[in-house]
């Protein structure tokens, strides 16, 4: 009986667990993909919260958003947008590419809240 | 032209070796072949509606809805690859002592053949979706597009190259062995995609991370390099992974074994 009187509560705490990073206040950002090139080349992210990146190409070309240390992966159709989450992730400097150009570099930076 | 190669090559390669995976795996397997073929036909037709789709800039693929829609794709096939093992493993005597008899192929049973044309359709389609949005991009620009595409048959060729080359060495192995090495290929690769679905789930705000990347082996082994991929593709390496994924990796493992042993353990 008293199991049952329990259980809810440990559902309520592992479903907060579970849900902590998904309601987690968000920042949001945009990558601009313009001539070629990511805009701007370097990012900055706070490394607690979970942030939303947009990215929109500008160009006539697909481009696959691409991030090793982040494990991201995402095309961006040719004029189009997409957006995904990054975060939160321990504090440094993540490069990414453009799949299908690997001239294309970037790389978001998460800090830490403290600053430096 | 080289760079096109490349870029198309690698799209191409992730399916062609999936595709010499299961087409070895179902060995003997009557009308394996025309299956598969209609897997692939289905997977490009499915790449080109998603590319079609992308290029409006349709819903579906902006926001979150192009990483939910490659987790499922990605659950999809792992289902399929899940089930196929699961049917080889109870049916691999009687195909082995089929193959043994020369040319003969298995006729008895619910085959696992339309799992065989969806993990095929899955991996054209998912692969082939940014092949085909990319080979439209090269088409409707102007200078050096011919050099693209010549590139780009080079880049393809290869890739298939590839697979076939997968799959002459898979028939190599001895058949007292041959079910054995490839229901251990299908199950990392079960694994490898289920985590790769963990990540895309992750990506799109679903999942918790879970520590992202817990650890970096690019210095070792790059990710992105020929062998970083071909392994990527065979047992799942990802060099910075996040927790989510190593915990479906192993879910993933364990819950196939469990299904593959289970006939096994009961009659012991």
């Amino acid at each position: 009986m008293s199991l049952f009187r329990w259980l809810p509560t440990a559902a309520l705490v592992l479903a907060g667990v579970a849900a902590g990073p998904l309601l987690a206040a968000e920042n949001g950002t945009v990558i601009t993909i313009h001539n070629g090139k990511f805009e701007p080349a370097e990012l900055k992210l706070p490394a607690e919260g979970r942030s939303r990146i947009t990215v929109r190409n500008q160009d006539a070309m697909p481009a696959e958003f691409e991030s090793v240390s982040l494990s991201r992966e995402v095309v961006v159709p040719p004029r189009g947008e997409v957006s995904f989450f990054v975060g939160p992730a321990a504090p440094g400097r993540y490069e990414y590419f453009n799949d299908f150009n690997h001239d294309m570099k970037g790389t978001v930076v998460l800090e830490a809240a403290g600053g430096h | 032209m080289l760079a096109t190669a490349i870029i198309l090559f690698r799209e191409v390669l992730e399916a062609a070796l999936i595709i010499a995976i299961v087409l070895g795996a179902s060995r003997g397997v009557a009308d394996r072949g025309r299956w598969v073929l209609i897997g692939v036909g289905g997977g490009l037709a499915g790449a080109a509606a998603v590319a079609g789709l992308a290029s409006t800039a349709s819903a579906l693929l902006t926001g979150e809805g192009q990483a939910l829609l490659n987790a499922g794709i990605l659950l999809t096939a792992v289902g399929m690859l899940t089930w196929h093992n699961v049917w080889m493993s109870s049916h691999a005597r009687e195909l082995k002592a089929e193959l043994s008899a020369v040319g003969a192929e298995v006729q008895s049973g619910a085959k696992p053949l339309a799992a065989l044309a969806m993990i095929t359709a899955m991996a054209v389609m998912r692969e082939g979706s940014e092949a085909v949005l990319f080979l439209w991009a090269i088409a409707a620009g102007g200078e050096g597009r011919s050099a693209m595409g010549v590139g780009a048959v080079l880049g393809v060729g290869a890739g298939v190259l590839a697979g076939a080359l997968l799959y002459r060495g898979l028939l190599r192995i001895p058949v007292r062995h041959f079910f054995s090495v490839t229901s251990w290929l299908i199950l990392f690769l079960a694994a490898g995609l289920s985590a790769q679905a963990a990540g895309f789930l992750n990506q799109a705000g679903l999942l918790p991370a879970l520590g992202q990347g817990l650890w970096n082996t690019s210095k070792w082994l790059d990710q992105n390099s020929l062998a970083g991929q071909i392994l990527h593709v065979l047992v799942g390496y990802v060099a910075s992974p996040s927790g989510i994924q190593i915990l479906f990796y192993f879910a993933t493992l364990c819950v196939i074994l469990v299904l593959m042993y289970r006939p096994r353990w009961r009659s012991l």
